[in-house]
This record gives C-alpha cells, sequence and structure tokens, in this order.
C-alpha cells in the first residue's frame, strides 16, 4: 500500500519536475531578481530592480538584431556598435538645435524634438547596416575569420567617420524635460526615465515576438533560423529575408543608441563598442539566435550588474563574465539554445 | 647556418629578403643610425610590437583563433614588471620576479579561457576573449593600490638601463652611450631571439599540426591530434609571448598604465598590423608592426601637410586630419582581408 502510494506520488512529481525544467531560465531570471531582497532593504531593491530591468531592456533592444541576423545567417557583426553609435550621434544632430523645445515644459513639444530624431536615428541606422551588409559582409558569408576581421574593421572605419563628422570629443545630452527627474511611490523614488526605457524595451519585445510568432514573415525567420536550407528548398528567398533582418537589426540597434545616448546624457564615438561588450555577453547568456534568450540574458545582465554595483561596486562589471562562465557552465549553449547549433 | 637560425623558413621573395634585410640592420643599427630619444623610442616600439604582433600571428594566422584578449597577456606582463620594480625597488631580482609571476599568470589565464571555450566556434572565442579582456581592463583599474589605477605606475629600473648610466666616456660615432643604448639592446635582442624562437615553432612539427588544424579541423581530428588540446597550447603560446613582449614595454618605458598596455586600442592596432603585413607568415608581423608603428609617428606629418594644401575643401581635410590615420588604415585593412589575404608578405612571395 505505502509504496504504491509512493510510487504514485513519484509519477506525480515526475511530469512536474519536467514541467519545471522547461522553464529553468525563467524561474533563475526570478530567482536572482529576488534573492538580493535578503541583503538590502526593500526600497532600493526597487530602485535597483528598476535599474537593472532599463538597462536590460536597452541591451536587448540593441542586441536583438545582432542575435537573429547571427542564427538566421551565420554573421556575428562585431561592427553592430557602429549602429549604436551611429544612431546615437544622429539623433544628438536632429535634438541639438531642437534644444528649446527639448527644455519646453510641454510633453508634445519634447515629443516634436525627441521623436524625429528616434525616427532618423533608425532610418540612418538601418541604411548604414545595408550598405554595411551589402559592402562588407556579403563577400565573405560562410568564413567567419574574415567575417570577424572585416566587420572588425567596418567598425573601425565607422568610429573614425563619427570622428570625421562629429569631431572627437564627447557631446553631452540632455533628456528631454518631461523625462528628466524622478517620481514617488509610497516612500521609493523612481526615475522616470528608467520606467520610459523598460515600457519601450518591454514593447519591441512584444512586437518582435508577435511578428516572429503570428505573422508569415516570422515564420520563414523562424524556419530560416531553424533550417535556412530548406526554406530556400521550399522555394522563399533566403538572403532577401536576411538583408530585412539586417536591416531591421541595426534600425533597433540605433533606437538603443539614442536610449543609451539619453540614459548616460553623452555621446562618444567609442560607446558603441563599450556596449557591445555587453551585448556579446547577453547574446552568448541567452544562446546565439534566439530572441527570448536575448530577452532573458538582457535583463539577467542588467539585473546582475546594478545588484552587484550596489553590494559590491568593485565587482560590477566582472559580475557580468561571472554570470556568463556559470550560465555557460550550466548551459555550454546558452540558456535558450536554438536547435541547429 | 642560416637555415637553423631561420628553421628553413626563408622570406622566399627577392623584394621581401631585401626589406627584411633593411629592417634588421635599420633596427640593429638604430642609435647610431637615427639619433635622437624619439627615434629610438620608435626603434624600441617596432622590436617589442613585433613579438606582441608575431605572438598573435601564431594564434590567428597559424591556428585560425580570433582572440581579442592579446592586449590583456601583454599588460599582464608588462604590470607584472611594473609592480614589483615599484614594490621592490629597481633590482634585477624585481624585474625577473615579475617576469615570472605575470608569465605564470598569463599562461594559466589563457588555459582556462582556452580549455573553457576553445571547443566551439571561432566566433564564440572571440566574443568570449573580448568580455574576458574588458573585465580584466576594468579590473586593472580598480585596483588602483596595486596598479595605480587610472594613471597607471612610473618606476625606476634598474640603473644599468637608465640614461644616468655611462656605458663609456667618449661618445660613440657621435652617440652618447648611457644606459638608454643598453636598454634598447636589451629590447632589441630578446625580440630578436622570441622571434626567431617563434620561428622554430611554427616550422616545427607543432607548427604544421596547427596549421592542419587551421586548414580543417575535423580533418586533424581524424588524423589524431585533439583540436582543443592544439588550440589551448597555441593559445598558451600566444599569451606567454605577448606577456613577454609586456616585460619588454614595462622596461623600456619605464612606465605601465592601462592606455599603453590594456586598451582595446592597442587590440585594434595588432589586428591591423597582423592583416596588413600579412596573416599566416611570421615575416608579415614584422613588416606589419613596422608600417604600422611607422605610420602611426610619421604618417601624421604627410597627412597633415595634406590636410593644410585642401584647407579650402569641405570635409576634405577633415578627413586628412592627422588623427585620422586610423581611418586610413582601417581602409587599407579591410581591402586586404578582400584583396590579398595574406598581406604585404603573400603579395610579394605570389609575384616572385
Amino acid at each position: 500500500m505505502a509504496t504504491s502510494e509512493a510510487t504514485s506520488s513519484a509519477v506525480r512529481t515526475a511530469p512536474l519536475l519536467d514541467r519545471l525544467k522547461g522553464q529553468a531560465p525563467a524561474l533563475v531570471v526570478i530567482l536572482i531578481a529576488l534573492l538580493p531582497i535578503a541583503l538590502m532593504d526593500l526600497s532600493t531593491w526597487l530602485v535597483l530592480t528598476l535599474a537593472g530591468l532599463a538597462m536590460g531592456m536597452m541591451i536587448f533592444i540593441m542586441a536583438s538584431g545582432l542575435t537573429l541576423v547571427f542564427g538566421l545567417m551565420d554573421v556575428l557583426n562585431f561592427g553592430h556598435g557602429a549602429f549604436i553609435s551611429f544612431g546615437a550621434f544622429l539623433a544628438t544632430a536632429v535634438m541639438l538645435p531642437l534644444t528649446p523645445w527639448m527644455e519646453a515644459d510641454s510633453v508634445w513639444l519634447n515629443l516634436a524634438a525627441l521623436l524625429p530624431a528616434i525616427a532618423v536615428a533608425m532610418a540612418m541606422a538601418g541604411a548604414l547596416g545595408y550598405v554595411f551588409e551589402r559592402v562588407l559582409i556579403m563577400p565573405v558569408y560562410g568564413n567567419h575569420l574574415k567575417q570577424i576581421l572585416i566587420t572588425m574593421g567596418g567598425l573601425i572605419i565607422a568610429e573614425q567617420l563619427i570622428v570625421v563628422l562629429w569631431g572627437p570629443d564627447e557631446i553631452p545630452l540632455i533628456r528631454p524635460l518631461t523625462f528628466q527627474g524622478s517620481f514617488t511611490l509610497g516612500d521609493v523614488t523612481f526615475e522616470k526615465y528608467r520606467l520610459i526605457a523598460v515600457i519601450i524595451g518591454l514593447l519591441v519585445f512584444a512586437v518582435l515576438s508577435l511578428i516572429l510568432s503570428r505573422t508569415k514573415i516570422g515564420l520563414l525567420i523562424r524556419a530560416g533560423v531553424e533550417n535556412g536550407e530548406m526554406v530556400e528548398a521550399l522555394g522563399y528567398r533566403i538572403r532577401r529575408l536576411f538583408i530585412g533582418v539586417f536591416i531591421a537589426g541595426s534600425a533597433l540597434a540605433g533606437l538603443g543608441g539614442v536610449m543609451w545616448a539619453l540614459y548616460e546624457e553623452v555621446v562618444t564615438a567609442n560607446m558603441g563598442m563599450q556596449v557591445m561588450v555587453l551585448v556579446f555577453i547577453v547574446i552568448i547568456i541567452g544562446g546565439l539566435g534566439s530572441v527570448t534568450g536575448c530577452f532573458v540574458g538582457a535583463v539577467l545582465v542588467g539585473l546582475v550588474a546594478n545588484y552587484a554595483g550596489f553590494l559590491a561596486p568593485k565587482v560590477a562589471l566582472v559580475s557580468n563574465i561571472a554570470l556568463m562562465v556559470i550560465v555557460l557552465m550550466w548551459r555550454p549553449q546558452g540558456l535558450f539554445p536554438v536547435a541547429k547549433r | 647556418m642560416l637555415n637553423t637560425i631561420l628553421s628553413g623558413d626563408f622570406p622566399r621573395s627577392r623584394l621581401l629578403t631585401i626589406v627584411l634585410i633593411v629592417i634588421f640592420i635599420s633596427l640593429a643599427f638604430a642609435p647610431f643610425l637615427f639619433p635622437g630619444t624619439r627615434s629610438l623610442s620608435v626603434a624600441a616600439k617596432i622590436c617589442y610590437f613585433v613579438v606582441l604582433v608575431a605572438s598573435y600571428d601564431l594564434m590567428l594566422g597559424y591556428t585560425g583563433i580570433v582572440s581579442l584578449s592579446h592586449t590583456m597577456f601583454f599588460g599582464i606582463g608588462a604590470y607584472g614588471v611594473a609592480i614589483a620594480l615599484n614594490n621592490m625597488g629597481a633590482s634585477w631580482g624585481a624585474v625577473l620576479l615579475g617576469t615570472i609571476v605575470g608569465l605564470l599568470l598569463a599562461v594559466v589565464v589563457a588555459l582556462v579561457i582556452g580549455l573553457f571555450s576553445l571547443r566551439v566556434k571561432a566566433l564564440f572565442f572571440a566574443m568570449v576573449t573580448l568580455a574576458v579582456a574588458s573585465a580584466f581592463a576594468v579590473l586593472a583599474s580598480q585596483m588602483s593600490w596595486l596598479t595605480g589605477g587610472e594613471d597607471g605606475l612610473s618606476y625606476s629600473v634598474p640603473k644599468i638601463l637608465t640614461p644616468a648610466y655611462k656605458l663609456m666616456d667618449d661618445k660613440l660615432f657621435g652617440v652618447r652611450m648611457n644606459g638608454r643604448i643598453v636598454a634598447y639592446y636589451l629590447v632589441f635582442s630578446v625580440s630578436f631571439v622570441l622571434f626567431l624562437v617563434m620561428l622554430r615553432i611554427v616550422n616545427s612539427p607543432f607548427g604544421r599540426v596547427l596549421q592542419s588544424i587551421r586548414e580543417n579541423d575535423f580533418r586533424s581530428e581524424a588524423l589524431g591530434f585533439q583540436a582543443v588540446i592544439y588550440r589551448s597550447l597555441a593559445s598558451c603560446l600566444g599569451a606567454l609571448m605577448a606577456a613577454l613582449a609586456g616585460v619588454l614595454a614595462a622596461l623600456w618605458l619605464r612606465y605601465t598604465g592601462p592606455d599603453t598596455t590594456l586598451s582595446f586600442d592597442i587590440m585594434v592596432d595588432i589586428l591591423l598590423m597582423v592583416v596588413i603585413g600579412g596573416m599566416g607568415s611570421l615575416y608579415g608581423s614584422v613588416l606589419g608592426a613596422t608600417i604600422f608603428i611607422l605610420a602611426q609617428n610619421y604618417l601624421q606629418n604627410l597627412m597633415g601637410a595634406v590636410s593644410d594644401a585642401t584647407a579650402a575643401l569641405p570635409l576634405v581635410p577633415e578627413l586628412f586630419h592627422p588623427d585620422r590615420w586610423l581611418l586610413w588604415l582601417g581602409v587599407m585593412f579591410v581591402l586586404s582581408v578582400y584583396f590579398f589575404p595574406t598581406g604585404i608578405v603573400g603579395r610579394l612571395r605570389s609575384s616572385s
């Protein structure tokens, strides 16, 4: 009697564990987000969590295109950081002449300065992505070594061109008045801009997920990531699809660059390269080619960086490396491995 | 004799031979041919960069692994000596201790990174090394009690290497024989020996295995050579040599800081030198380092002239601004990856 009960309970628990296994990465994120509560008081934790989420979202926006491009075409663009910097500089070029609008005490005037800046940044970063793909990357498909070298070369050229166009000095940037400052909820003060960054990041993630899971294009992209040859055999031109994804990814990098610049309130020619370190860590953690993985990885990196920055300031950047090492020891292919690789 | 010294790996091109001989003679007699502090510094920089770039070529050109953390190992070597000299005073014991500790650390770090991430694709290794190197740079600037932080360390080297030391009272060929000459010849001869050692390594059976892994790791594994082991060994060797180059740099500069050893800009420089000079041939690193460092120091003058001459035109003077030399080297880099992936050396060899 007792044995049968034990077996039946074992039968009952086994599927639960199996179900949990599939969700393990999400659970880990929740665990990592909740653990630090024990080490700090609640209001600090809330502030840090928001900061971490904001940072994570911005990195996600910058990294999503890169990881998709890799999944689809096995191309890793080390020059992705150039789109980030370009986006930031273009937006600055639009916003600086509109400084009075940025400083005006009106949401609409602020948006009238900000939205065109974002639009220009995304459009031009996308266009730059197109040029980059056609001129630099297309001749070296399938050769990883040359890809790395060529895209690094592209990054050097792009960074230098930025300096040619905008000068070598860093440019200070102010946020639109509406997004400055903070608001209070209970006894906790939140920075407005961080909340907005989180909202934009979630929107981008939602839109990307919807496109990927609900549209024909998304279906083709996902199929292409799984098995590109099969998609081609069915009569779809995967090259064209790829260019589309590349342009979209570059545009997103431009958007991320604008948001990062407004977050840091300064633009420099090598900001793209600095952020790229985080971007690479994120897509490695997430699993190369996976957008969901990229999202989870970005949130993880953002949260860990902020908690670590508070608990042990000296190890903030090293904490990301530690995170990467731990994740890779647990899952060598990243949190959400893509089947093909 | 020459065959033994060069490990049977001759330049195999008349022009290349001439250029290499010119570079060798210029470096060997640099203090007398190009008197002056600045040109001596340029010559010393070329010497230790030849070692640094050749050690990178050992990994990139011969084994086909893309590491972006080579400056980290350069920095480990430099900081090892710098910290030892800074804390123990200017003695050869400190230099020795710092070198040993630096080399050990470099090999261990390279081994850990290698075993951890070399089993997978080239891209992955590049990303991991980039992340690790940037973390290391942050770490070095954070631990200011040990490394001097952003300011770096200035220290004194053993007296025989300083300008105050007099080798002989009279001038030789109009050059004052002080400790800087001794220091230069230390850097030059160690660099030369290290270069020959690397030439020996890449032309040994071990080097052949590395090249076979570069060409086709699957087949090499089928022949019984475990790719991950050989790749890790190559990256350890590269790290070791880079650290030694770092030691030389630290002794020559008498200063070690993040900007001169750890910054990503130097990594980019190394990449440019290897690719422009020629991947997969150590002579390429000699050419690459020489051309690049000469360009770094003297191309700016030329570009300044162009910039002034075109001052009336829009944007053109900006493109030729003396500080924009990296732009043109970047363009050259991309073009050389496309059109002559074996670099200048490969070009010279195929035309002969």
